[in-house]
């Protein structure tokens, strides 16, 4: 990857150079990424009954040696692989984020107790959906150790996404994340159609998100006459005149980004994808890629384009608001948690570009805050959608299942009404933290009016939000009520990490904050 | 002004005093029946310890000159935002020295009386508990530097007394009556609040040093505006007109409760308010003005309702509210009067939990009845409580040598000196007081036995008629020795300052009058209560009797003034909210709903739908671009 970013960039010059890679700065990553290429020689070689646990093993090393290396780093300012990647105070914080989300991930996905025929995970994926083959599979036991090695990919991506510091260094790391993430949905164990469907849905408009940021990447590189970010930020500003197809592959390149965040009206894949993805998959996707993909689009619009901003905040203004509004309109008639939930993501995600159109210090912390606020609370609301069942021992998914779950289940229940709140924005969750910095943010910036649209939103919000809170504790549980089964350590883990996290940067968020704030800004 | 040190040696046990009695209370109440054996003994241990550290930190005090007895001890930074800043942060002076010292002292008495009291009562726990919440706040609001941590002991303590009036809550009375207190006190708090909001638009901080060291930068009329909404808010904790309509209700609760937050301590808070802020008083001299007719108004109104009932404990309760109305009097006289109504305060204090203790040891042999004209002749049936009772009596209407007639005899000079006209009006006040004392003291002890079949009246077990004697004791000592000894005026001059003035009349002549008509007022009641016979069923009275008897119509009042349009508005509310409000939210609820039907439409499950949209994402993208760059 950093021969072609290099290649690209030496075409002029005209002697080799051998590239100068710094190992240290590039560690976090390439740790994940090699375990990634480790668990596929796992899966090659190791016998069947190995493979679960080597690659488990395999997986929280890697993820914690990650961890440690990217707080090893910490303090460090400076650009590596030839300044395709910058590694800097926000891009460390939050490829640390990404890794810890990823190990929450990692538990959910290993869970095995919650469905008794085994995981969230089809047995074989080849097998047609509702044939002989699959109801073979299933009964031997049979079960996907492969998913390990896409995860570590998508991880790694994932890792890449928000330090990539030019053009084709962040197609690449959109691609590395996206790919996995593409088959992982199609995956799930129950509803395999369903599961299929979204997957293909998913693969297929994502290919048409990455053409059209391909296409607004060759455009600036055409204008810029290079595609790092720094470079194209001298170029916007010193070519002040000629704008013409500029502007066009500035609305590309980021039409691109604004699928990955779910963004109107580049949405509509969420709630099928959210719906399809086995519970665990679509938990750890609804977090960790908002942590990736708001760090580069972040990224991109800070440093590529700064200079620019006067033409790209009208623009971000109009999809800000669409998407709290559209988002969270639309939840308030859905039936399934899994869609409600989907939709409350992209309603999050108009709140978190609230922050964004700040496009100040403080806009960059409250934006950064708030993502990682939502993608721990995401972790716990996914984890207990995965533990709630039905008769059947599939996931309760359907609303009316829910009434009367705080009888039933007081304590799970209430968890998920601190997680509800969170999501609503109500004090003392992260929630309400991560909403007061966004809105406080862009109310210096001169964004009133959006703050005002933002505030509108939220109350459509609350009314969803409290609707299941209501609904689990003021109504008188049924025959259709669901069970809360009762997970094994991996969930239980994840889940205690979502809620601690949850309410401890709703009491404590200063900590956090001025991690975020001492890291500073982008490197340009 | 005072030189303020830190808090160090015994006075770096500040925190301690107020931190064991709430340790205490949250213990006993959080601790379950596990604690029911020994809860009680807790409760008044910590009391015990702190009266103990209090008797510790006086000696400390006197030990230090006069300018350096003011003590501050600065926990930690309680809240700031802005340039509001407050400190969770105390302070000691040798006026919150004698206030600490009430408190815990007489506050031990009666705790202790309580394990008698109460030994019966299944929630005994519970009562502890809550007494010790009462004077943890109580001394928190004394011991407060600043008057945003004065406002929460004073929520505190009201909170406490809303608990413990109505302590026997499966009474509808008593539940009745806390809710009264509770509502009646909100007005008065409600006047507090806006007095620290004006204090901080005014002078920035709410600090007490900060507030009285740049009082005198501040227009009168602010001023004034700050000193009556302290009156508003001192009218309510001190049950003054014109909200005194929930004391006489609020002896529902148990007597101890009665004897400590209605007699002793709470409702005095507004006289230490007062007294705390006399440097707004004594610039805004219209408020000081108004305080001293609040004060005279309730000094008769209390003595007429006192004379009137039939209840003991309500009868005790009007004259309560006379006692404290020569207090406030006193304290809006100014300087002349400032030490003397924190020396009635104290002496009251002491002689009137006596007298309420003495009133539940005779309702503790009577099967709980207060109708004095069910009493009579318990003079011999109950010795100690009859003896401990008479001297309160006798302290009370301010006869020598006893406690009441040192510091009344002060206050009645103090009003002479500062106007005559109100000087007159509390001889009066304390004619009527011999009145009404002797009435009582007479319908009780003295004449013929009118007691209900199978009463047996016997005397209480020492653990209360111990208190019972130590009170007595302080009934009649402690206004000679705090005069004479304990020189409270030198004691607090430095903190609220002091000012004499000369009058027209020689003052052995003025105390011979005064005593005169005392015992003229006295001995009228003795012939009309001891001489003839008390009839068990009340005669109709005269009109002011059967005014007095309706609490000179506070009910009616209120009810006309405040709770009717209370609920007019209440109503009308109801409906607004009813057909607008609801309306409003229901209708947006409707509309977005059905936005979110249409809405649901666009997610046709098509992936070309979805990836048209996604085209028309980015046409609208690029031409937002445009057009910005265009216009």
């Amino acid at each position: 990857m950093n021969a072609v970013a290099s290649v690209v960039r030496t075409v002029e010059a005209t002697p080799w150079v051998m590239p100068t890679l710094d190992y240290t700065l590039l560690a976090p990553i390439l740790i994940v990424l090699g375990a990634g290429v480790v668990s596929v020689l796992f899966e090659a070689f190791l016998p069947r009954s190995a493979r679960r646990p080597a690659q488990l093993t395999l997986v929280f090393v890697s993820l914690v040696a990650a961890l440690i290396a990217v707080i090893n780093l910490q303090g460090s300012r400076a650009t590596a692989g030839q300044g395709a990647l910058a590694i800097d105070g926000p891009g460390l914080i939050l490829q640390g984020t990404v890794v810890v989300i990823a190990i929450l991930g990692a538990l959910l996905m290993a869970e095995r107790g919650l469905d008794p025929s085994g995981d969230a995970f089809a047995a074989r994926a080849s097998s047609l959906p509702g044939s002989e083959d699959e109801r073979q599979f299933t009964a031997r036991g049979y079960f996907q150790t492969e998913i390990w090695a896409f995860f570590l990919f998508a991880v790694g991506g994932m890792m890449l996404f928000p330090v990539a510091n030019d053009l084709l260094m962040m197609f690449v790391a959109l691609e590395v994340m996206s790919l996995p993430l593409y088959l992982l949905a199609g995956m799930a164990r129950r509803r395999r159609l369903l599961s299929q469907e979204a997957a293909l849905k998913y693969f297929v408009l994502g290919a048409f998100s990455s053409a059209f940021f391909l296409y607004g990447a060759a455009l600036l590189y055409g204008f810029s006459g290079s595609i790092s970010f720094p470079e194209i930020a001298t170029a916007l500003s010193s070519k002040t005149g000629e704008t013409g197809l500029v502007l066009v592959a500035i609305g590309l390149v980021v039409a691109g980004l604004l699928f990955k965040i779910g963004a109107v009206p580049f949405h509509q894949w969420v709630p099928d994808v959210y719906q399809g993805a086995p519970t665990p998959v679509t938990g750890f996707m609804a977090a960790a890629v908002k942590v990736a993909a708001f760090g580069a689009l972040l990224r991109l619009l800070y440093v590529a384009l700064g200079g620019m901003r006067w033409d790209w905040t009208p623009m971000l203004w109009v999809i800000a608001a669409l998407t709290m509004l559209v988002g969270a309109i639309l939840a308030l008639t859905q039936t399934d948690m899994k869609r409600m939930i989907a939709y409350s993501s992209i309603a999050q995600a108009g709140f978190i570009l609230v922050g964004v159109i700040a496009a100040s210090p403080a806009g960059l912390a409250g934006a950064i805050f708030y993502v990682i606020a939502y993608s721990f609370t995401t972790i716990g609301v996914f984890a207990i959608i995965s533990m709630v069942r039905d008769n059947n021992n599939g996931e309760a998914t359907h609303l009316s299942k829910w009434a009367g779950l705080g009888r039933t289940s007081p304590f799970i229940a209430s968890l998920f009404a601190i997680f509800m709140l969170a999501l609503a924005g109500i004090p003392l969750t992260s929630g309400f933290i991560g909403k007061f910095s966004v809105f406080t943010a862009a109310i210096s910036a001169g964004e009133t009016w959006l703050v005002i649209v933002a505030v509108v939103a939220s109350l459509i919000a609350a009314f969803f939000y409290m609707r299941v809170v209501v609904l689990m504790f003021f109504s008188e549980p049924t025959e259709a009520t669901a069970t809360v089964e009762i997970p094994s350590v991996f969930t239980t883990i994840a889940l205690a990490a979502g809620a601690t996290v949850t309410v401890l940067l709703g009491i404590f968020p200063q900590p956090l904050l001025d991690l975020i704030l001492n890291a500073g800004v982008f490197i340009r | 002004m005072q030189e303020v040190m830190p808090a160090t040696g015994v006075f770096s046990l500040l925190w301690l005093l107020i931190a064991l009695p709430l340790v205490g209370s949250a213990i006993l109440l959080l601790g379950g029946r596990k604690l029911n054996k020994w809860g009680a003994y807790l409760g008044v241990f910590t009391v015990l310890i702190d009266a103990v550290i209090a008797i510790a930190m006086l000696i400390a005090m006197m030990g230090n000159s006069a300018e350096q007895r003011t003590f501050s001890q600065n926990q930690f930074s309680w809240m700031f935002a802005g340039n509001f800043k407050v400190d969770m942060a105390f302070q000691i002076d040798q006026l919150s020295m004698v206030f600490v010292l009430l408190i815990t002292i007489v506050g031990t008495l009666i705790h202790i009386y309580s394990l008698g009291y109460m030994s019966h009562d299944p929630d005994k726990r519970k009562f502890f508990g809550f007494l010790n919440l009462f004077i943890a706040a109580m001394l928190l609001l004394i011991l407060a530097n600043n008057y945003l941590l004065l406002y929460v002991g004073w929520e505190g303590v009201g909170l406490a007394s809303y608990l413990l009036i109505s302590f026997w809550q499966i009474k509808p009375t008593a539940a009745a009556a806390g809710k009264k207190a509770f509502i009646i006190n909100r007005v008065g708090d409600v006047g507090l609040g806006l007095a620290i909001m004006v204090m901080f638009v005014t002078f920035g901080s709410v600090g007490f040093q900060e507030v009285f060291g740049s009082a005198g930068q501040a227009s009168e009329g602010t001023l004034t505006a700050i000193g009556l909404l302290l009156l508003l808010a001192a009218c309510g904790k001190s049950a003054q007109f014109p909200l005194q309509a929930w004391l006489l209700d609020a002896m529902e609760g148990p007597t101890p409760v009665s004897a400590l937050i209605h007699a002793a301590t709470m409702v005095t808070a507004g006289v230490y308010l007062i007294a705390r802020s006399h440097a707004i008083f004594d610039i805004a001299t219209t408020a000081a003005t108004a305080v001293v007719i609040v004060g005279v108004i309730t000094m008769f109104m209390g003595a007429v309702i006192g004379s009137a009932k039939d209840d003991i404990k309500k009868s005790l309760a009007g004259s309560t509210m006379s006692q404290i109305g020569y207090m406030v009097l006193a304290a809006g006289l100014g300087p002349i009067g400032y030490v003397f109504a924190i020396f009635h305060l104290l002496t009251h204090g002491v002689f009137k939990a006596g007298l309420f203790l003495g009133a539940g040891s005779v309702m503790h042999g009577m099967n709980d009845n207060v109708n004095m004209r069910r009493y009579g002749a318990l003079r011999t049936a109950m010795y100690v409580t009859y003896a401990t009772f008479i001297i309160g009596t006798l302290s009370i209407m301010g006869i020598p040598p006893f406690s009441g007639f040192w510091s009344k005899d002060s206050i009645i000079h103090a009003a002479f000196e500062s106007n005559t006209l109100v000087g007159v009006l509390t001889i009066i006040a304390a004619a009527i007081t011999g009145f009404y004392m002797t009435r009582m003291a007479a319908m009780t002890f003295y004449g013929k036995a009118r007691w209900e079949d199978d009463v047996h009246p016997h005397e209480s077990p020492k653990v209360m008629t111990i208190p019972l004697i130590i009170l007595a004791i302080g009934s009649t000592f402690l206004g000679m020795g705090l005069l004479f000894w304990g020189n409270i005026e030198t004691w607090l001059e430095p903190v609220v300052g002091i000012q004499k003035e000369e009058i027209a009349i020689p003052e052995a002549l003025l105390m011979a009058i005064t005593l005169v008509l005392v015992l003229a007022g006295a001995a009228y009641g003795w012939i009309q209560y001891a001489r003839r016979e008390v009839p068990t069923i009340a005669p109709r009275g005269s009109w002011l009797t059967r005014a007095a008897r309706q609490d000179l119509y506070g009910d009616v009042i209120n009810d006309t003034l405040v709770v009717q349009p209370s609920f007019w508005v209440s109503r009308f509310l109801v409906w607004f909210d009813g057909s607008w409000i609801d309306g409003l939210v229901n209708g947006s609820a409707a509309f977005f709903g059905g936005l979110s039907g249409r809405l649901r439409h666009y997610q046709t499950g098509f992936i070309r739908s979805y990836a048209l949209s996604m085209v028309g994402g980015a046409v609208l993208v690029v031409l937002a671009l445009v057009l910005v760059r265009l216009s």
